[in-house]
């Protein structure tokens, strides 16, 4: 078992490019990790033998508007033999939104991250097989963006009913 | 009013530019092929569509492709108060409605603050519909595996069975699968008078149908061979893939969300947690999962008794109990990033919610869905199997499309 205090430490050993920061307002708690750093981190914090996050439960994409110009993953992690649980998230540029994929660590990532191209148009790096999963491969756009505005004709069909 | 002309253009491409395939007919060697299963195939259970690289009858690999049901569940519960999401969370798993809603209230009261102060009648309420209802769904589950494989019988048997269940639920909702019956805060309505008779009623007469199920079905010689050393998920590999829930507990982990988080009143409860042991073939294989499920009927009949016993005793029924009390006037949470996570019958469900703590509207929900994460293994599952075995793999994951493209 590890304290929030130890495992924040770990995270911030293994940042090259920045220092994380506590988010107090996560359930469970959080952390914002520099995006240049999440694959280190992720690595740390998955084959750290005292916390053991072998469980990927879920990764989110948030758009925060034009308006604020950022994007954002969120990773909940879980650990099965030590039932930790920890959120991290990295923020992204608006305008170029580009993150390393965490798919070869954990399996599940594939298709969360597929989905999150899919809706927010995220690129991850090195990811094996980033294609639409949702949508139709010919949709325009991303609908969970915040300033989406949908097509009006889809192969000649009305888009709007 | 005229009513508008469709005007769609048919254009022999236009299925190949929306979905296009990923593997390249042109590279097959002479003795490979590519079978296209659905989207309109009984045996994918809704409309998922698995392109098939074959060798003769050897599957050599399968992508599937999903989003045939897309629903848009994401976009309209950020344009809808947290309240009014309910009935689309219903719509996800649309044969465990009641557990998606237990799971999706538990949220946005964890956000609120107000978890804990719920009367103990409502949250014994919540846990006696949330486990009939996991009943059913495992119900629809062995049952619709057996027929794929070619037994016929239980799926008859259970689906007169599961007919009960939907009968209790409708008298206590007025629906028979989409319930909204749990509000943040509360239920629509107290359980009616009788209710209780009636569950244990149910109760009793579900035991021996359960043992002429094992008998028919589990015990089956064919369905052994059918299923056991089938579709074989070791335990890293699940626990890498992301899989939860009866899958999960198949290949031989005590894990259950029910036990480990010990949400709502689930600790004061007294149940087990069954797991695969690899009793007719290799652990994790297609019998050890359709198995787990069949030991957690019972064990949600364990369950429903202790929660009709307190309904009956220490939480009975008052002239003044108002399952509405509760509910929160506005529903407007702090600034605040939370996830849930409950267990429902297919694995663990999840909430991400963001509030910006200016609006009774979620500034995002994502909903983590088990049976999207579950299909994932497929093509993992599926490599040099025969395509017989493939049907037989994807009914013991057990999807529901309407949860997977949401």
């Amino acid at each position: 078992m590890r304290t929030f205090d130890e495992m924040f430490e770990v995270i911030r050993s293994a940042c090259g490019n920045g220092s994380p920061t506590v988010d107090e307002n996560t359930t469970p708690k959080g952390v914002k990790v520099p995006p240049g750093d999440i694959l280190a981190v992720m690595r740390a914090l998955l084959f750290d033998e005292s916390m053991f996050f072998d469980s990927l439960s879920c990764v989110t994409g948030i758009d925060n508007g034009p308006g604020d110009g950022t994007m954002e993953v969120a990773y909940n992690l879980y650990s099965i033999p030590y039932n930790h649980h920890l959120m991290i998230k990295v923020t992204l540029s608006r305008d170029n939104p580009v993150i390393e994929s965490v798919s070869h660590l954990w399996r599940t990532a594939d298709w969360f991250e597929r989905e999150i191209f899919d809706m927010f148009g995220i690129i991850f790096l090195n990811h094996p097989d980033l294609r639409r999963i949702l949508m139709p491969a010919d949709w325009d756009g991303h609908p969970l963006r915040k300033d989406y505005k949908q097509q009006e004709y889809y192969r000649d069909i009305k888009v709007a009913y | 009013m005229a009513a508008e002309k469709v005007q769609y253009k048919y254009n022999p491409d236009n299925l190949t530019r929306s979905v296009p395939g990923k593997l390249n007919p042109a590279a097959l060697r002479s003795e490979e092929m590519i079978v296209n299963l659905g989207p309109q195939h009984p045996s994918t259970h809704g409309v998922l569509r698995l392109e098939v690289l074959m060798e003769g009858e050897i599957v050599k690999e399968v992508v599937p492709h999903i989003g045939y049901l897309h629903r848009c569940f994401e976009k309209h519960a950020e344009n809808l108060p947290y309240n009014q999401v309910i009935p689309f969370v219903d719509r996800l798993d649309y044969v465990a409605s009641m557990n998606n809603e237990h799971a999706y209230a538990m949220g946005v009261e964890r956000m609120l603050g107000i978890e804990n102060q719920l009367p103990k009648r409502v949250e014994y309420i919540r846990v006696l519909v949330s486990e009939l209802n996991r009943i059913a769904s495992h119900f629809i589950a062995v049952g619709t595996y057996g027929m794929d494989i070619g037994a016929f019988t239980p799926f008859f048997w259970l689906m007169r069975d599961r007919e009960h269940i939907l009968r209790l639920l409708e008298w206590a909702s007025g629906a028979r699968l989409l319930y909204n019956y749990i509000w943040i805060g509360g239920l629509f309505y107290d359980i009616p008078v009788g209710f209780e008779d009636r569950c244990r009623e149910f109760v009793n007469y579900i035991h021996p149908k359960l043992e002429e199920l094992q008998t028919v079905l589990l015990d089956n010689k064919i369905f052994i061979q059918r299923t056991a050393n089938v579709g074989v998920l070791p335990l890293e590999l699940a626990i890498n893939c992301g899989v939860t829930g009866p899958m999960l507990r198949g290949s031989g982990l005590r894990y259950d969300l029910r036990r480990v988080d010990g949400y709502s009143v689930y600790p004061e409860i007294d149940f087990d947690v069954p797991i695969g042991k690899g009793a007719m073939g290799q652990l994790g294989d297609c019998w050890d999962r359709t198995h787990v499920r069949v030991l957690e009927i019972h064990e949600s009949l364990k369950i429903i008794t202790q929660c009709l016993d307190k309904l009956t005793m220490e939480h009975k029924r008052t002239r003044d109990f108002d399952p509405q009390a509760f509910l929160p006037k506005k529903i407007r949470p702090k600034a605040q990033d939370l996830y849930v996570r409950a267990e429902i019958p297919k694995g663990e469900l999840g909430f991400f919610f963001r509030s910006d703590g200016k609006t009774d509207i979620p500034f995002r929900c994502k909903c983590r869905s088990c049976s999207f994460v579950n299909l994932s293994v497929l093509p993992e599952l599926a490599k040099g199997i025969l395509l017989a075995d493939l049907i037989a793999i994807i009914g013991s994951i057990d999807v529901v499309m309407g949860e997977v493209d949401r």
